[in-house]
Formats: C-alpha cells, sequence, structure tokens
C-alpha cells in the first residue's frame, strides 16, 4: 500500500483535533496549552507540504516557512505572558485563571 | 519598473514600519524619560500616514507581485484604522502620564499592531492576511498583558493569547485546506476557480472555508466564539480597552468583509446561513449579556458584540447596499467608541479611575459637560434618532429588509429595544440618582476635546448623513466589481 495524501490529511486531522481537545479538555496547567497551540499549527504545516507536494506548486512550502517563524515569535510571547502571570498569581493551574467571570 | 513604483503605493506601511523600528532604537538607548517623545512622534506618524493614504495612489493590484492589493475599499478602512489609533494613542499617553507608569514600549506596540492592521486589510493572499493578522495580534496580546504588576492584566493577556491563537489556528487549518482543494491562496485567482467550478467547492474545501469563518469570528468577537471579549475587556488598562473596541475590531471586520465578498463571494449560499446564525446571536448575547453588568468596562464589552451583531446583519444580505451601510457603520461606531472612552477615561475619583457604572450616580449635578456627552453616546448606541447611532442602525436593517432578511431584521429590531434598556439606565443613573460620591475635576484638556470632538460629530451627523455614505458606496462598489 502506498501512502498517499488522505493519510497525511488524517494525520493532519488528528493532530488538530488533538491540539483543539488539549486546549479544552486539559484542567491541569498552561504549558500543555501552549504545546496544544503548538500542535495546531504544526498539523497545518503537515497539511501544507502535503497539499504543495500533491499540487507541484511551491507556494505551500513558502506558507510553512512563514508559518514556523510566525510561531516561534508566538511562543516567545506565550510563555513571556505566562512569566508574568504566575509572579503575580504563583500558579499556573488553569483552574486558578479565574479572576474575571460573567 | 523601478523600485520606487513598486514600493509607492507600501509607502504608508513602510513609514510605519521603519519608523517604528528607528523609535524602538531610539527607547533602548534613551529608555522610559523618552516615551513622550516617542507616544509624539507616533501619533504625528499616524496623522502623516493618513495623508499619504489619502493622496497616494488610488489603485493598484499587483503590489509585490501580487501579495497587496489598493482599491477603495482599502482606501476606506485604512484612514479609519489609522485615525482611531492616533486617538487610542492620544488618550493612552495621557492616561499613562497621569498614573505615573510611562513606559516607551506602549506606542510603539500600538504603533506595530496598526501596521499589521493595515497588512491585514490590504492583503491579497491567504499568506499576507496571515501575516497582518499575526503581527496585529501579537502585539495586542502584550497590550493586554501590559501592566504587568497587575494579576487582571496578565489573567486578561493570557485568556487573550490563548483563544488568539487558537483561532488563529483554525484560520491557519482553513488556509491549508482551501489551498489544497482549489489550489491557490490567491484571492482573485481563487475567485475565479471557484467560478469556474460553478460556485460549489469540494466537502473539504467547504470545511477550509467554515474554519476561516471561526478564526475571524474569533478575532471580530461574533457569539459564540465572544467568551475572551468581557474578560479581556475588564483586565487590560483602560487605554488599552479603549484601542481594542476601536482598531482591531475594524480590521478584523474589513477584512471578513474582503474574504466573503471577494474569494468567496460565490459560496454566498455556504456562509450566508452561518453570517445569520452568528448575528442573531451575537445581537441576543449583547442586550441580555450586558443587563447584570456593573462594571464599565464589562458592559461596553457586550454593547461592543451586539453591535458585531448588527454589523454581521449587513454581511449576510451580501449585497452592495448591505456592505455600503456595513462600512457607514463602522465609522459611527469608531467615533462612539472614541466618545465613551475618553469620558471613562477623564472620569477620577481620587486620582483613580472609575470602574462601575454606580459611580456614575448623580454625574449630571457635579460634571455637567461630561453628562451630558456621555448621554449623547449612550442615546447613539440605543439608535435613538437624530443621532450618529439611529443612522447606523436605519441603513443596515434598510439593506436586511431589501435583502428580504425580515426575521433577522425583526430580531434585531426586538434586541435593540432590549439593548436601550441598560443604555438608558445609565443615563438615569447619571440625571435622577443621588451623588453617592463625587468625582475629580477633569484636568485633561486633550480628553475634553476628543469627546466634545466625538460629541459634535454624532449630534451633527444627521445634517449631512450622506457625507460618509458616499465614500462607503465607492467603497462598496469597488469591493463588489472586483468578483
Amino acid at each position: 500500500m502506498s501512502i498517499g495524501i488522505n493519510h497525511y490529511l488524517v494525520i493532519s486531522s488528528i493532530l488538530f483535533s488533538l491540539g483543539v481537545f488539549g486546549i479544552f479538555l486539559n484542567r491541569k496547567n498552561v504549558i500543555t496549552i501552549l504545546l496544544s497551540i503548538e500542535l495546531i499549527l504544526l498539523s497545518v504545516n503537515i497539511n501544507l507540504v502535503a497539499f504543495s507536494h500533491f499540487l507541484q506548486d511551491l507556494v505551500g512550502q513558502v506558507f510553512v516557512m512563514f508559518i514556523l517563524t510566525v510561531a516561534a515569535a508566538e511562543a516567545a510571547i506565550g510563555l513571556a505572558i505566562l512569566v508574568i502571570y504566575f509572579r503575580n498569581r504563583g500558579s499556573i493551574a488553569v483552574e486558578d485563571v479565574n479572576m474575571m467571570k460573567g | 519598473m523601478n523600485i520606487v513604483n513598486i514600493l509607492r503605493p507600501l509607502l504608508p506601511e513602510l513609514l510605519l514600519a521603519i519608523s517604528g523600528m528607528v523609535l524602538l532604537i531610539v527607547g533602548a538607548f534613551k529608555g522610559n524619560n523618552a516615551s513622550r517623545l516617542i507616544s509624539q512622534c507616533i501619533v504625528a506618524l499616524f496623522a502623516i500616514a493618513i495623508v499619504l493614504t489619502i493622496f497616494g495612489p488610488k489603485n493598484s493590484n499587483d503590489i509585490l507581485k501580487d501579495h497587496f492589493t489598493l482599491d477603495p475599499f482599502v482606501l476606506f478602512v485604512k484612514p479609519l484604522i489609522l485615525f482611531g489609533s492616533m486617538i487610542a494613542t492620544i488618550m493612552a499617553m495621557n492616561y499613562w502620564r497621569n498614573e505615573k507608569e510611562e513606559r516607551f514600549e506602549f506606542s510603539i506596540l500600538i504603533l506595530f499592531a496598526t501596521l499589521g492592521m493595515m497588512v491585514m486589510v490590504s492583503s491579497n493572499n491567504l499568506i499576507a492576511l496571515y501575516l497582518g493578522l499575526e503581527l496585529q495580534s501579537l502585539c495586542l496580546y502584550i497590550l493586554a498583558s501590559f501592566r504587568k504588576k497587575a494579576l487582571r492584566s496578565s489573567e486578561a493577556g493570557l485568556k487573550y493569547f490563548v483563544l488568539g491563537a487558537l483561532s488563529s489556528g483554525f484560520l491557519l487549518y482553513g488556509s491549508s485546506l482551501i489551498y489544497g482543494y482549489a489550489g491557490s491562496i490567491h484571492f482573485e485567482q481563487l475567485d475565479q476557480i471557484i467560478k469556474q467550478t460553478g460556485a460549489t467547492i469540494s466537502i473539504g474545501g467547504t470545511l477550509g472555508l467554515v474554519m476561516i469563518l471561526v478564526g475571524l469570528s474569533f478575532k471580530v468577537s461574533a457569539v459564540p466564539f465572544h467568551m475572551w471579549t468581557p474578560d479581556v475587556y475588564e483586565g487590560s488598562p483602560t487605554p488599552v480597552t479603549a484601542f481594542f473596541a476601536i482598531a482591531p475590531k475594524v480590521a478584523a471586520i474589513a477584512i471578513f468583509l474582503r474574504l466573503i465578498q471577494g474569494p468567496f463571494a460565490h459560496l454566498v449560499h455556504q456562509w450566508q446561513q452561518i453570517i445569520i446564525v452568528l448575528s442573531i446571536l451575537s445581537m441576543l448575547v449583547g442586550a441580555f449579556g450586558a443587563i447584570q453588568q456593573k462594571g464599565i468596562k464589562r458592559l461596553l464589552a457586550y454593547s461592543s458584540i451586539g453591535h458585531v451583531g448588527y454589523l454581521l446583519m449587513g454581511f449576510a444580505t451580501g449585497s452592495q447596499k448591505g456592505i455600503e451601510a456595513v462600512l457607514v457603520y463602522l465609522v459611527i461606531y469608531v467615533i462612539m467608541g472614541i466618545g465613551t472612552f475618553s469620558v471613562v477615561l477623564a472620569l477620577r475619583r481620587q486620582g483613580r479611575l472609575i470602574h462601575d457604572w454606580a459611580d456614575l450616580k448623580g454625574l449630571a449635578k457635579s460634571h455637567p459637560g461630561a453628562a451630558f456627552l456621555m448621554a449623547v453616546f449612550m442615546f447613539s448606541m440605543a439608535g435613538i434618532p437624530p443621532l450618529a447611532g439611529f443612522f447606523a442602525k436605519l441603513y443596515i436593517f434598510m439593506a436586511a429588509i431589501d435583502a428580504q432578511l425580515y426575521t433577522l431584521s425583526i430580531i434585531g429590531v426586538v434586541t435593540s429595544v432590549i439593548a436601550a434598556f441598560y443604555y438608558l439606565r445609565i443615563i438615569k443613573m447619571m440625571y435622577f440618582d443621588e451623588v453617592t460620591s463625587s468625582l475629580d475635576i477633569m484636568s485633561s484638556r486633550t480628553l475634553r476635546v476628543i469627546m466634545v470632538m466625538a460629541g459634535v460629530f454624532i449630534l451633527c451627523f444627521f445634517i449631512k448623513p450622506d457625507f460618509i455614505a458616499h465614500y462607503a458606496r465607492l467603497a462598496a462598489t469597488s469591493l463588489v466589481v472586483y468578483q
């Protein structure tokens, strides 16, 4: 059996769903949420590279380069915000992010 | 073709980008002493960029090999964004000076966020769209958590970051599916491809379209993707909330409009249902969510969700008239936002900003001017004639009725009446309730000038309502012709 585009799409959709569920179902700590966000972005990259190969079109791979760069910046900012949050709250448990409600 | 001709349409963006980096270096060397100077430079830069945009090239479709586009629609939205950012910077300068917490990064972040918005609204393919959106969002995450010693501010930043990153993820996944199933990321090519296939798209493409819509709904805070809005509005420092309510909303609405009227215009039957549902839910949550809110910023967050509902009603029509109505609504929404936030930022008690609406009790006796202007803005948001807010809603409803969206219009009118309840309650508090404790005298002249100008605009709009509608019509025509 050869590996076709469907296999890539299934893998990437599984990773994407894992990422989304990781954000919503996770009750432990915020680091897991940051990991889930990275997972979502990487699943998009798999999608784009697979499409780029099967369409014989380079644009998808260029897009991936941009996404990788932005993902790095996003992780840096996310961790920075998490650090100042930890300094103020003394905890990064998801249940503790509850100062504001309503 | 020489380099000057290539870069000429991008002059405002280049100006902002280069001077932003220069000012960052100035700030790095001079520290926070230079923050006032940097803010003033940035206000001037916004003004110059508005002039450059208005008097620059009018039409161009192949900037940097099809990455960007320039048409009357972009030319309508960009000055509005720049104007909103300029006023937000001026209000913020005043606030941080009063709080004695001036830091030079603040205005620079606003500058880069605005640059991101400009890139986003003039983008012509999905890469440029994503990059502009992220440049904007990354700056906004930092701005939300700008007061780093305050727990609420950092919590607002954290929540905004997580949900913002998730929405970007949805947008990207949708873009990748669109790329795969349609085979292009250029807006015009996508439009051609969809037209050739007879206004249908494969199931994967539909999924991609839905995901892009979900991502954008997060950014415009349409229900059910609104949950970050009240918390972020409440937790962020007030000038940041003002900025959030003014500029990024305009940019997100504009790019939303561009996508559904540009590349996906022929898929109107696929997105119209989604937009109608989003619109109804946003109007309902905007009306009912705000009723029990006591905090000023939280109530304004729900009010902005309600306004997004009306804007989406204009989207749902899919007609030129609807787009025109959305653009007029946007202008009036920005001015109302500027006015309301300038009053909120100007009122202090013992040197601290007020947080609850109850603090405004008896405002008419101590600050008759501010109370009058606040009443004007509230009446306008509620849509009472002859104020500007009435015309904004009128245009939207007229477009919706023309498009035979009767149910949607009726729900819109009903929610608008419900929403009037909490706007009127604020006016009642200001005029008929007893003073609980007195507020400080308004010290800032800039804020007073801003609120009076916004008030004059709202009050005098009915004299010449066609003034903005004329430009909106040009912009809407260009967006529809582009199909």
